[in-house]
């Protein structure tokens, strides 16, 4: 009995101090990263420390750099020819531009979910399994609870359990969305990059990617770039509010949306262009 | 706003309407004439050849007397050059195909190549048969055989199967790859587990277009010096041989009348192996298709 009372008053203590020093650790410090592609420069002195367990949103009108910023952070932007970039960002306080850093090593710890749902022309159970499998995994019980274990991460295990060896393209938008979600957990990611994830889908798949957002921030750091401003202001933590290439204001998001400091970000989120 | 004028449109709509049924016809009409023209040749061939077909044609040497002459040494011989053909295409051509499209940079040099390749592929054949002799019977000293014979096919239906293979590696969707990559999958493993795939139905489709023209081609292997008569079978890859368009260019210079029935068997044979290569072509490509 005694134990039951004291377990969680000391959780409660740690909880405290750790709020109380605001200490969730920095998972991705950007410092003065410039990027062009060719002549044009995308992204202007980007200066972001984004923190664990937390919804990180970026948003912003087409074309301001969002989603250059977001795929420069896993430097998928590299598959782009002719970027150039200056500047560092440093994951787990190791530049991910330096030369030693192998960007297979970045990828397996950072996942990312795309605009568009991208499965793999294959069965549901091998879409999940494709990521463990390039790693080398190949015990069939480990797998199996791979399967499980990220389709139940991703909500769609109940819905797909019966069927893991038909084949992906069967499912539905929001379905598809989600396994790609589950692709992602395969790999045991750090940190989950999201890249309009919602675009494609309709409302009620959407607010089924929200609450998986909700879910999911407490064993992933998540950073969303989403047009829809009401998302960004339903799900995320912080929120970064981009323009022509730069960040014009970063802070928590219920202070962006209710109190911004610039007048751009008041105008942006007000509906005043964008 | 009155800029149109509703009857003269209304007087135009017959004669729109008569030149929209003319040229469907006239579309049809080229359609048609070729379905008949090779529905001819067909007939043609069948008729004459078919009385010379039996089992024992396939299993005769050739020989001066047509009730005699057989089509094995011919045929064995295409197969042995099938046999070097589509390995050397296969691996040459898909690694040059994959190379461009995935590993070369686009520059000036890459678009060089590229344009090269796609002007080889109308290079004609007797020009190639010219280099197989240069390059792979003098230089390389490997005489009339299989093998250089297979090396100047394999040259030649190349560009035929690396545009196949561009083509089909083009349209797996860049948002397969990035999935791929974006979980950490090096490039090979992305190559090999995503890209390849879904390129295979298209590679192989091209891979059965090279290797259909490879068996049907007569010309460089006159000028490499084939025999058009030959009494024994090859043993090795560096022996000598004949193929089926050989010997059927052989027996339709024959003066006597019977050897044009034999020439005709020996074309449904060679027609009928080149439905067998592209079924199994085709089989293989539902496969993978079902799969993916």
């Amino acid at each position: 009995m005694n134990a039951t009372i004291v377990k969680p008053t000391i959780e409660a203590v740690m909880n405290h101090n750790n709020s109380k020093q605001s200490a969730k650790a920095i998972v991705y410090k950007t410092s003065g990263l410039n990027l062009w592609y060719g002549e044009n420069h995308a992204l202007k002195e980007i200066n972001l420390d984004i923190h664990e367990n937390e919804v990180t949103a970026i948003i912003g009108p087409s074309g301001c750099g969002k989603s250059t910023y977001i795929k420069t952070l896993n430097r998928m932007i590299e598959l782009v020819p002719s970027v150039k970039t200056s500047g560092t960002i440093e994951y787990r306080g190791r530049n991910i531009f330096n030369k030693s850093y192998s960007v297979e090593e970045l990828r397996t710890r950072v996942g990312m979910v795309f605009q568009k749902p991208n499965p793999f022309p294959k069965s549901i159970y091998e879409n999940v399994t494709y990521g463990p499998k390039i790693h080398g995994i190949k015990d069939k019980r480990i797998l199996d609870q791979i399967v499980e274990e990220s389709l139940k991460g991703a909500a769609i295990w109940d819905e797909v359990k019966d069927r893991l060896n038909e084949n992906a393209f069967g499912l539905s938008g929001g379905q598809q969305q989600r396994l790609c979600i589950a692709r992602c957990l395969a790999v045991e990611p750090d940190v989950i990059l999201m890249d309009e994830p919602t675009s494609a889908l309709d409302p009620i798949s959407t607010l089924k990617v929200e609450e998986l957002v909700q879910e999911l921030k407490k064993d992933f750091s998540i950073i969303i770039v989403t047009h829809n401003m009401q998302q960004a202001a339903r799900i995320s933590d912080k929120t970064a509010f981009f323009l022509n290439g730069e960040v014009i204001e970063f802070t928590n998001t219920d202070k962006i949306f209710s109190t911004p400091l610039d007048k751009r970000t008041e105008d942006y989120i007000t509906g005043r262009f964008g | 706003m009155k800029l149109i004028d509703h009857a003269k449109v209304l007087k135009q709509m017959k004669s729109r309407k008569a030149s929209n049924i003319f040229f469907k016809l006239l579309f049809m009409a080229a359609t048609t004439f070729g379905l008949l023209v090779l529905g001819i040749l067909l007939y043609r061939v069948i008729t004459q050849g078919i009385g010379y077909l039996d089992f024992q044609f396939l299993q005769n040497l050739p020989s001066r007397k047509p009730e005699q002459a057989g089509v094995k040494t011919a045929l064995i011989g295409t197969i042995w050059l099938m046999g070097v053909v589509a390995p050397v295409t296969l691996l040459l051509g898909v690694g040059t195909a994959i190379y461009l499209e995935e590993y070369a940079r686009k520059n000036r040099f890459t678009r060089f190549i590229q344009v090269n390749i796609s002007n080889l592929a109308g290079v004609p054949s007797i020009v190639f048969g010219l280099l197989g002799l240069t390059v792979f019977v003098r230089a390389l000293a490997l005489g009339t055989s299989i093998l250089a014979a297979g090396f100047t096919m394999s040259l030649l239906v190349l560009p035929i199967i690396i545009v196949a293979s561009q083509e089909a590696i083009k349209a797996v969707p860049k948002e397969l790859r990035e999935a791929s990559f974006g979980m950490g999958a090096t490039k090979w493993q992305t190559i090999l587990n995503v890209v390849l795939p879904a390129a295979i139905p298209g590679i192989l489709t091209g891979g059965i277009l090279a290797l259909s023209r490879a068996i049907g081609e007569t010309a460089p292997l006159v000028v490499l010096g084939l025999p058009l008569f030959l009494a024994f079978l090859p043993k090795s890859v560096f022996d000598m041989f004949t193929v089926l368009p050989m010997q059927i260019y052989n027996w339709t210079g024959r003066p006597q009348e019977e050897f044009q029935g034999v020439a005709a068997a020996g074309i449904i044979v060679l027609l009928t192996m080149l439905i067998i290569m592209n079924s199994i072509a085709v089989y293989i490509r539902n496969k993978f298709q079902k799969r993916y």
